[in-house]
């Protein structure tokens, strides 16, 4: 089913009513999404932003990183100067 | 049955920029762990990244090295999946529309070139690093790389050897770093290699399925993998089994490829365009801009060498095989120092000494301008070709110029006819066995004589004269 591949994808676990529940809501969205088939957009250009701009860039300079301290501030959990996370490779 | 291997290879290459793809932390390596982040690079909710132009103008120098289409309209695009060393659970890369496609690496195997052509190269932004050794039930990540300009060179499947692979990567590692745009070395990670390998039955036009092969940090583990990998299938294939499409881990102390067991499920991607960034694009103008600053590549600089200095084919790959060489190369020319000696003594005495320390041709403090004042030395024949070497390494060492070491350590030639004369008419009285040995027609020891004539003057006897001495002297001695 559908709902249980995205769930896996965003590693949430859901009880049976919870799918039957997100599946009705995610395919009402998508039916939404649906009426903009209903458009010609032949002769409209593809875009990738909402905003008609491009080559926003910056030049390659160094700014301040943070303190390590305050860039692990918020992990659930560390080992010296780590991020500690379950093992990953057998 | 015959086989044939059909191989294609996706390159990583980490930009030589000195901050990241969208933040201004810097990219340096081997820094403390986690102290290069900042909250666009570890994923922070609310921040936005901003597009590095020089990463952007280094794939751009690179698809016009190896003859790509530069894009006019470039975008990126978010690729999701988690992992702990992809702190905002999707990474920035690039899927439809990347800054370059088509082009070709020409490759030389066994004399015969043959063109691997590229499907495309696109900007991405690197991960963090895991540790997993030594570390209990856990797993380390620093995240001191993430975000760091990743260049990706996917070429099409046109390689069929373990060896075509290796020249091909050889080949485009030689080219970036000429460029500039990536330091190319393997064991820090800086350029990685993934290759995707399938075999089939000579003759069939149909691939057979591929298999992706990762890990691969050395010129002689790509061989080695590729080849462990071709003749896995081809076994698989013999005994009645089928291909699994997988990836696959080079494991370099067994020497085998093991398979990744990874759920089918997590190469679910799910692309989509990435709004935090707007579109590249790329005028003529600017592509013409850094069209301008690309330097001559290899290829026809070794073509130029073989024709301005009448070098030959295997002189020339050394000699252009990295930028600073070249140049030091042509430099010593242009000072008037002998093509082909000045590249004799480049491939030998200087790459040995440069080897032996482990150093590049520009760390070192030896000038092409005292190279060729040694060759005037040897020309006018003030010292001997084996002194020279001598001098070549002080000067080496030393940063001195050859005309003050020969002075400092009197290693004039003696081109006197005299004192040459002396020395043989000694070494002659002392080894008469030699001498009547010699005159029965063992010429082989002439070399002999040589030798003891040059140990008397400490190498410093022009070998000419000494020669010519000895001949006469020998075949006017009579016993």
């Amino acid at each position: 089913m559908e709902i249980e591949h995205v769930a896996v994808l965003s590693r949430l676990e859901l009880a049976e009513d919870e799918k039957r529940l997100f599946s009705k809501q995610i395919n009402s969205i998508i039916e939404y999404i649906d009426k903009l088939n209903e458009l010609d957009t032949k002769n409209t250009k593809p875009t990738a932003h909402v905003l008609s701009i491009e080559n926003v860039f910056r030049e390659d300079r160094l700014s301040p990183s943070l303190p390590k301290d305050k860039a692990l501030q918020n992990a659930q959990n560390r080992t010296d100067d780590f991020y500690r996370v379950p093992k990953i490779i057998e | 049955m015959q086989y044939e291997a059909v191989i294609g290879l996706e390159i990583h290459a980490q930009l030589l920029t000195d901050s990241k793809m969208f933040c201004g932390c810097s990219t340096k390596f081997g820094s403390e762990p986690n102290t290069q982040t900042c909250p666009v690079c570890i994923g922070m909710p609310g921040v936005l990244p901003v597009m590095n132009k020089k990463a952007i103008e280094y794939v751009i120098k690179t698809g016009l090295a190896v003859n790509c289409n530069i894009a006019p309209y470039s975008r990126f695009a978010r690729k999701n999946y988690f992992y702990p060393d992809l702190p905002k659970g999707y990474q920035i890369s690039q899927y439809e529309l990347p800054l370059c496609e088509g082009g070709y690496v020409e490759i030389t195997d066994n004399g015969a070139s043959k063109k691997i052509r590229l499907t495309r190269i696109h900007l991405e932004e690197d991960a963090g690093k895991n540790i997993h050794e030594g570390t209990g039930n856990y797993s380390l990540v620093d995240l001191n790389r993430a975000g760091t300009p990743l260049m990706e060179v996917v070429s099409e499947p046109d390689i069929r050897s373990p060896k075509e692979a290796v020249e091909f990567m050889k080949k485009l590692r030689i080219i970036l770093r000429y460029i500039g745009v990536c330091d190319g070395n393997m064991e820090q990670g800086s350029l990685r290699c993934d290759a995707n390998v399938s075999v089939r039955p000579s003759g069939q036009k149909e691939l057979g399925v591929k298999t992706e092969i990762k890990n691969m940090n050395s010129f002689k583990f790509i061989e080695k993998a590729i080849d462990y990998e071709i003749k896995r299938q081809i076994k698989i294939l013999n005994d009645g089994g089928r291909i699994i499409q997988e990836t696959r881990l080079w494991d370099s102390d067994r020497g085998t490829t093991e398979s990744m067991r990874s759920k089918e499920e997590a190469h679910d991607y799910r692309y989509f365009p990435e709004p935090d960034l707007v579109p590249v694009e790329v005028e003529q103008s600017w592509a013409e801009k850094i069209k301008a600053q690309l330097i001559e590549l290899p290829d026809s600089r070794r073509n130029r060498f073989i024709s301005q200095y009448g070098l030959p084919q295997s002189d020339t790959e050394i000699l252009t095989s990295e930028m600073p060489i070249a140049e030091w190369f042509e430099k010593a020319v242009k000072l008037g120092g002998d093509p082909k000696a000045v590249s004799n003594w480049i491939m030998g005495e200087f790459m040995r000494l440069l080897n032996e320390e482990n150093k590049q041709i520009d760390e070192c403090a030896l000038k092409p301008e005292q190279l060729v004042g040694l060759l005037k030395l040897i020309d006018k024949g003030i010292i001997s070709g084996k002194i020279a070497k001598t001098v070549f390494e002080e000067m080496y060492r030393t940063g001195k110029d050859a005309g003050e070491i020969v002075k400092e350590k009197g290693l004039v030639q003696i081109t006197d006819e005299s004192a040459i004369e002396k020395a043989v008419d000694d070494v002659i009285a002392k080894n008469s066995k030699e001498v009547e040995r010699f005159k029965a027609g063992d010429e082989n020891l002439l070399g002999f004589f040589v030798g003891q004539i040059m140990k008397a003057t400490r190498g410093k006897a022009n070998p000419k004269i000494v020669n010519e001495l000895l001949r006469k002297k020998l075949s006017a001695h009579t016993a």
